[in-house]
């Protein structure tokens, strides 16, 4: 993978939106900002509702992925364009998923629906209805998500990135500051992650930073290239994010998204936490 | 947003005791300025958090007790940085011109 064939810019979407086989999907933490205004053509999925399995947590499974696009109108030869707000966050945990169920062709447009609005490009409230399809999800790429025995594992063995701010890194809060704090049982971070935080990867209007000033950014903090790398942050949303970055984008192998991630491993009984801005020792 | 009101956004069911509570309004002129993006930098420079502002330009953040800067971008507008100190207890209000 690459920049060019994992990103799409803004004036490619202005240009190509309107491509048979080309297939606009919005994905925001926020779910209502797509009813309010939209790329025109960009049917929704909610990461939540669309993407979650409703009783157990785990996400949809591939029979559910290939019913609920099918139901959407998604080709398994469509080139899908995902985007949203939060910097892309949801839109990547969703790219994650079309990549986990084998999807062909799947795009982020850079700098999502923030570098959309602030360059006041076109939105529409106007209804999208795809006709249904027959999508036939792949078997799930289990090389592309951690599950927490793999993650205690990696511990002083594998790169481990914390991907959340500097204050849940060392337990200080326990969520985004634009969260009302709830969800882990206990605050800190698994015992020798470097904590790079999602926002360092990406430019202020939510574009992604060039190459080169990515790889220094992963090396500088430790990360070894030589090694697996698994990355987590509170949900795995945030985490999907610098998944794709260093998965996508610098076409690193072996990096794998923990979207049990810290709600999960600050709830489990007995295993290590670190607190403070420091790693930890394994 | 309906039901906003002059002076910062409702409170209600927000238990500012145990909340350091950082909001405000995004304007241009007198005017307010929906769907900026204001965004909350710890005391390092790094980010910690971003909402876009309501219809009204209203926006907020849940925060922890010390130093913050707010960075606002808005269409056709330079960033503006604002210094904001938040604390439990208490809701810090900013007004953003850009």
């Amino acid at each position: 993978m690459s920049r060019e064939s994992a990103l799409v810019s803004a004036d490619w979407v202005e240009e190509h939106k309107n491509d048979a086989g080309v297939v606009l999907i919005e994905v925001d933490e926020d779910v209502s900002a797509y009813d309010a205004g939209h790329i025109a053509g960009a049917i929704k999925l909610d990461w939540k509702d669309d993407l979650q399995d409703a009783v157990r947590r785990d996400f949809v499974n591939q029979e559910q992925f290939s019913a609920l696009l099918s139901d959407r109108g998604v080709k398994n030869d469509d080139t899908v364009v995902l985007y949203g707000g939060n910097n892309n966050w949801f839109a990547a945990y969703a790219y994650w998923y079309f990549k986990l169920y084998g999807h062909g062709d799947v795009r982020l447009l850079d700098g999502g629906r923030k570098r959309w609005e602030l360059d006041s490009r076109e939105l529409t409230d106007e209804v999208v209805k795809r006709e249904a399809t027959e999508y036939a999800a792949k078997e799930p790429d289990l090389n592309i998500r951690a599950f927490r025995d793999e993650v205690g594992d990696a511990i002083g063995v594998k790169n481990l990135v914390d991907v959340r701010s500097p204050d849940e890194y060392a337990g200080r809060l326990l969520a985004p500051a634009h969260l009302p704090q709830e969800q882990a049982q206990r605050a800190g971070h698994i015992p020798t992650a470097a904590n790079i935080p999602w926002s360092k990867a990406a430019n202020d209007d939510g574009t992604f930073r060039a190459d080169d000033e990515l790889k220094t950014l992963y090396a500088d903090a430790g990360v070894d290239f030589g090694k697996d790398t698994i990355a987590y942050c509170r949900i795995g949303e945030r985490s999907a994010h610098t998944w794709f970055v260093l998965h996508e984008i610098l076409g690193q192998q072996n990096v794998k998204n923990y979207d049990g991630s810290w709600t999960e491993w600050g709830s489990l009984v007995g295993v290590p936490v670190a607190l403070g801005d420091e790693p930890g020792k394994a | 947003m309906c039901g906003a009101t002059k002076g910062g956004l409702d409170l209600k069911g927000v238990d500012v005791d145990k909340e350091a509570v950082i909001q405000g309004q995004v304007l241009r002129g007198d005017e307010p300025v929906g769907g900026a993006y204001v965004r909350l930098l710890d005391s390092t420079g790094e980010f910690t958090a971003e909402v876009p502002t309501s219809a009204t330009g209203h926006f907020r953040f849940f925060a922890a007790p010390g130093s913050w800067t707010l960075r606002t971008l808005a269409p056709k507008a330079d960033p503006v940085d604002r210094q904001v100190v938040a604390q439990y207890g208490a809701v810090a209000e900013v007004a953003v011109t850009v």
